[in-house]
């Protein structure tokens, strides 16, 4: 385990004396990288070809609501050989975030990228096919944006799809506690 | 309501037991209803955990053939009868009405567990709150997920459910009397002429 978080500190000290903008943070064996939108093509480039971080888990993002800058990607990247991982994460300013695509880098980015700019709204430049993921085409909101209410808006696709809002209480199958399993099984009730 | 109604189904048919060939006498009702009873074809639309329910409810267990209901069909111009089974979510909601706008009348709907009752616990943004907002359900199963057992009962209820069905061709007759043909005349005096010569 230590051998790990010897891997990934030398990994993010690399990085850093080649480009010393970059901010690195440290938090029980675990290096996070704080990288500016405009190096980040750059830095992921070294990490894969220099560094030997040659595969990229996932690809997230968060939403900072009433704070600047409001967005900010998360790449998770390992080598494939050590398993050591480092985490690159990314700030970028709203209302209408973009980044530089990774795909260039790993093609594992496309769906993760897609999945992001589904439901968090952020466009990653240079992406080959940047279409909705989850929720479909013609669907005009971002789910996981934290002004979006967790029951949904209403939204009307003539002829092809529809939402409503949903309710958050009642309904005719509900559970409540109880000591044995039967009594807890959600059914209906009165 | 179905016992009652099946009483009087019972009432409406007999066995002839001098009858050579061994003729049962019925209402057409009776037997198209009884027919469509025991051939039902499923149009499995497993979406989720209730499927898994549905496969135990198909294998030798608990075995659905027993009730005629063991033909799964995933062509819904073959099906009967739709079976969802899970969560449906509004980009899968397009797709579930439009394979059962594909299936062939006469048609039924059961919807197999909270989810596709109402949504069940996914009340959220992506998934359709209850599938009678898309489709005419029949039978309701309850259960998170449903026993086989229960999606048993819940086949018998849809089967009780066709039994108490009435076809239109009956009431046709009960409000409109038979007509007769424009010849009915001439050959009623044919038949009559013949019964005075035996």
């Amino acid at each position: 385990m230590a051998k790990l978080t010897e891997l990934q500190q030398a990994a993010a000290a690399k990085i850093i004396e080649r480009f010393p903008q970059v901010k690195a943070k440290e938090f029980r064996g675990d290096t996070t990288l704080t990288v500016a939108p405009e190096d980040l093509t750059a830095v992921m480039t070294f990490a894969k070809h220099t560094c030997g971080f040659d595969m990229l888990v996932c690809v997230s993002s968060v939403d900072h609501l009433g704070e600047e800058p409001r967005y900010e990607t998360n790449y998770t990247i390992t080598q494939a050989e050590t398993g050591a991982n480092l985490l690159v994460r990314c700030p970028v300013a709203g209302p209408a975030p973009a980044v530089p695509s990774m795909v260039p880098v790993w093609r594992s980015a496309n769906w993760l990228e897609r999945e992001q700019f589904d439901l968090m709204g952020i466009e990653f430049t240079g992406h080959p096919d940047l279409r909705r993921i989850m929720m479909w085409e013609g669907y005009p909101y971002n789910p996981l944006r934290k002004d979006f209410p967790v029951a949904g808006k209403e939204f009307e696709q003539a002829g092809m799809a529809f939402t409503e809002v949903a309710p958050t209480e009642g309904g005719p199958f509900t559970t409540r506690p109880g000591a044995t399993a039967g009594s807890r099984e959600p059914g209906p009730r009165a | 309501m179905a016992s009652e109604d099946q009483q009087t189904i019972e009432q409406n048919y007999m066995c002839d037991p001098d009858a050579d060939g061994g003729f049962v006498y019925t209402t057409v009702e009776a037997a198209i209803n009884w027919m469509q009873k025991y051939s039902l074809w499923p149009m499995p639309m497993g979406t989720s955990c209730c499927a898994i329910e549905y496969m135990a409810a198909a294998c030798s267990r608990y075995d659905i053939s027993r009730f005629g209901a063991e033909v799964n069909r995933y062509a819904p111009r073959q099906a009967d009868f739709m079976f969802i089974c899970g969560t449906i979510t509004y980009k899968m909601a397009m797709l579930v009405r439009r394979i059962w706008d594909q299936m062939p009348e006469p048609k039924w709907c059961i919807a197999c567990g909270a989810c596709a009752c109402t949504g069940g616990m996914f009340r959220s943004y992506s998934v359709l709150q209850g599938v009678d907002k898309i489709v005419p359900v029949d039978v309701y199963i309850s259960g998170c997920p449903p026993r086989p057992e229960a999606l048993l009962q819940g086949l018998i209820t849809l089967q009780d459910k066709i039994m108490a069905t009435n076809h239109p061709l009956k009431d046709f007759f009960k409000e409109h009397s038979l007509r007769e043909a424009p010849n009915a005349g001439t050959i009623r005096a044919s038949i009559a002429v013949d019964g005075v010569s035996d």
